[in-house]
C-alpha cells in the first residue's frame, strides 16, 4: 500500500503539490489527471525519491521514502517523464545493467532480461544504441527497465506519449496484465487511456485533489452525464416538442452542427427510451442520436477549469459528439 | 555484486562508448610530448630523469581533467537520466564514488600510457625509477584532486560548461596558491598564514612527491581533499534533491 499524507512540495515560493493525502492499494491502477503544472510528475518523483518532500510523508509498503529510501526503490519501478536513458548504451546493455543495480545475476538476470525484451517487444532493437532508436522504442526500453524485477509498486509518468495507436493498445494492455496485485499510477493527458486501464481517477490542479473515484463515477458527475445527442436531417422546433417534459431539464444547440441538440437528463433521470419514442411518435426529422461521450474530459474541465459555471452557458465547451452514422439507437 | 562497482563498470564503458576516452587520452599524450620535449627541453637539459615531463603536469591538468569531470553529473541532469539513476536502489555514496572511479581510471591510463617517455629515459640514462614511480604516484593523486573537484562543480548545474569553468577556476586557485607568484605577494602575512596558504596548493604537495619524498602527509593531503570534495558533491546533490 501507498500512504500520502499531507504532502507539500515547494519549489522556492512556488507550491508545486498542496497538502496532498491519499492512498493507493493492491489491484488498484490509479490515474492521475490534471492540466501541465498541475503537480502530477512532482508527486511522482517525491513517491519514488528523486525529489525530498518540503512536508508531509510518503510510506510504501510502511517504508518511510525519508528514513528507507533504498527499500522504498527496491520495491518500485518507475517510468520518469520522456523515458530518460542512456543513449551510448545499447538496449540490451542497458536492461542488464538495470538488472544488476537490482541484484540479479547469472541465469535469473538472463531470464528476467529475456521476459522483458519479449513483454515489451524489444527483439528487433536489442544491439542498436538507445540514440538511434524512434520515440517509441526508447519508451518502450523506459518501461522495460521499469517492470524489470516485476515491482510491486509500478509509477509510469505518460506511459504512452509518443507512441502510436497500435502501441498505445499494446502498453495498454500490458499495464492491465501486469497491474494484477499490484499498485499502478499512471499520469497522463489522454482521457480515453483513463477509461481504457484505470480502475480509480485522481483530478489534481495547483497541487490540490479535485476529484477522485472511479472513471465511471466522474463520468457520471458531468453536466451531460445521461444526456442525448440528436441530429435533425432539417429544420424542426425540438424545444418546442419537448416543452414541459419535466424529465428533461434543457435542450443545447451544438455550436459545430446546426441541427445537432443535445437534450440534458434531470437528475437520476434515464430519458434515452422517452427520447426513442417521442421521435417515433413525434416523426423528428432525426437521422442518429445516441449517448454523448468524452463524459471524463467534460467533467475533467469543468474542475479544472475556474470559469466552471461559465462553462454551462458557453456552448463551444460542449462535449464532443462522437458522430455514429447509424440511426438506430446506441446504449 | 557491489553496486558501486556496477556504476563504475557503466561509467567507464559509457567513455569508451564515444570518441572522448580516444580523443582524451591522445590529446593528453600529444599536450605531455609539447609540454616535455617542447617547452621542458627534455633533450637540452642533459639529465637523467623526468622533471620536465612531470613539471608539467598541474597545468595540463587543469584544463585537461575539468573537460573529463564536467559531464560526471552534469550530463545525467540534461538528459533526465539522473532521475533514473537516483530511483535505483542505489546508496548516492556508490553512484558518487563509482561515477568519480571510472573518470579516475580513464585519468590513470592515459597517464600510464606515457610509459614510452619512462622507457626513453632509461634508455638514455640511469635515472632514479623510485623517484619516477613516486611521481606517476603523485600525479595520479592530483589527477584526483582535480576530478573531484570537477565531480563537485559538475553535480551543481545540468550545463557542462558552466561546470568546464567553475571546475577550472577552482582548480587553478588550488594550484596557484602554490606558486611563487602568490606567496610573494602575501609574504607580508605571517608565517602560519602563508604556510596555510602553500599548503593547500596541488603544487607544494606534488612537488615534494614528485621529487621521491613520499611523504605520508602529502599522500594524505590528497586522500582527505578528494574525500572532502566528494563529500560535498553529495551534499550538492542532496540539496539539490530537497529543492
Amino acid at each position: 500500500m501507498i500512504e500520502i499524507s499531507h504532502l507539500t512540495k515547494k519549489f522556492d515560493n512556488f507550491t508545486a503539490v498542496d497538502d496532498l493525502s491519499f492512498k493507493v492499494v493492491e489491484g488498484e491502477v490509479l490515474g492521475f489527471l490534471g492540466p501541465n503544472g498541475a503537480g502530477k510528475s512532482t508527486t511522482m518523483k517525491v513517491i519514488t525519491g528523486f525529489l525530498a518532500a518540503t512536508q508531509g510523508a510518503v510510506t510504501v509498503d510502511g517504508h518511510d521514502i525519508a528514513t528507507d529510501p533504498i527499500a522504498v526503490k527496491a520495491l518500485i519501478g518507475y517510468l520518469p517523464e520522456g523515458a530518460p536513458s542512456y543513449p551510448d548504451m545499447t538496449t540490451l546493455e542497458f536492461l542488464d545493467f538495470i538488472a544488476e543495480i537490482r541484484g540479479y545475476s547469472g541465469e535469473e538476470k538472463r531470464r528476467r532480461i529475456e521476459k522483458v525484451i519479449a513483454d515489451v517487444e524489444l527483439h528487433s532493437v536489442c544491439h542498436k544504441t538507445i540514440d538511434t532508436l524512434s520515440k517509441g522504442f526508447k519508451r518502450r526500453v523506459g518501461l522495460a527497465q521499469a517492470i524489470l524485477h516485476d515491482p510491486k509498486v509500478l509509477i509510469l509518468d505518460e506511459p504512452t506519449d509518443g507512441l502510436d495507436p497500435n502501441q498505445k493498445h499494446h502498453v495498454r494492455k500490458l499495464i492491465r496484465n501486469l497491474a494484477k496485485d499490484k499498485i499502478v499510477i499512471i499520469s497522463t493527458h489522454i482521457l480515453e487511456e483513463v477509461s481504457a486501464v484505470c480502475t480509480r481517477a485522481i483530478i489534481i490542479a495547483g497541487g490540490r485533489i479535485l476529484a477522485d473515484g472511479t472513471p465511471k463515477e466522474l463520468e457520471g458527475r458531468s453536466a451531460y452525464a445521461g444526456a442525448i445527442s440528436v441530429q435533425l436531417t432539417k429544420d424542426f422546433d425540438l424545444r418546442a416538442a419537448l416543452a414541459g417534459d419535466e424529465d428533461i431539464r434543457g435542450v443545447e444547440l451544438s455550436d459545430d452542427n446546426a441541427r445537432r441538440y443535445i437534450l440534458l437528463p434531470s437528475t437520476g433521470k434515464q430519458i434515452f427510451g422517452k427520447v426513442s419514442e417521442n421521435a417515433q411518435s413525434g416523426h423528428w426529422p432525426v437521422s442518429e442520436y445516441h449517448l454523448v461521450e468524452g463524459l471524463l474530459e467534460d467533467y475533467f474541465r469543468s474542475v479544472t477549469q475556474d470559469s466552471a459555471l461559465a462553462r454551462r452557458d458557453a456552448p463551444q465547451d460542449a462535449p464532443q459528439v462522437v458522430s455514429a452514422t447509424t440511426s438506430q439507437p446506441q446504449v | 555484486m557491489n553496486k558501486m562497482l556496477i556504476i563504475f563498470q557503466r561509467e567507464l564503458a559509457g567513455y569508451f562508448a564515444t570518441p572522448l576516452a580516444y580523443v582524451f587520452i591522445v590529446i593528453f599524450l600529444v599536450m605531455s610530448g609539447i609540454f616535455t620535449f617542447d617547452m621542458g627541453s627534455f633533450y637540452e637539459r642533459g639529465q637523467a630523469d623526468l622533471m620536465p615531463f612531470f613539471d608539467f603536469h598541474p597545468w595540463l591538468y587543469l584544463f585537461m581533467i575539468p573537460a573529463i569531470a564536467m559531464g560526471l553529473w552534469a550530463d545525467e541532469r540534461k538528459t533526465g537520466t539522473i532521475e533514473l539513476l537516483m530511483t535505483l536502489p542505489v546508496k548516492l555514496a556508490d553512484v558518487v564514488f563509482g561515477k568519480f572511479l571510472a573518470a579516475w581510471v580513464l585519468c590513470v591510463l592515459a597517464l600510464s600510457l606515457t610509459f614510452p617517455i619512462w622507457i626513453t629515459v632509461n634508455y638514455l640514462g640511469n635515472p632514479d625509477n623510485g623517484v619516477i614511480f613516486a611521481a606517476y604516484l603523485g600525479s595520479a593523486l592530483m589527477a584526483g584532486g582535480f576530478l573531484s573537484i570537477g565531480s563537485c562543480m559538475s553535480a551543481m548545474t545540468r550545463n557542462s560548461i558552466v561546470a568546464f569553468i567553475l571546475t577550472v577556476s577552482i582548480c587553478f586557485v588550488f594550484v596557484a596558491c602554490g606558486t611563487e607568484i602568490v606567496l610573494d605577494t602575501i609574504a607580508w602575512a605571517p608565517q602560519f598564514f602563508v604556510d596555510a596558504i602553500a599548503g593547500l596548493s596541488f603544487l607544494t604537495h606534488f612537488d615534494s612527491i614528485s621529487k621521491g619524498v613520499l611523504d605520508v602527509r602529502d599522500v594524505l593531503f590528497f586522500v582527505v581533499f578528494i574525500a572532502s570534495w566528494l563529500f560535498a558533491t553529495a551534499i550538492v546533490i542532496e540539496i539539490k534533491k530537497a529543492n
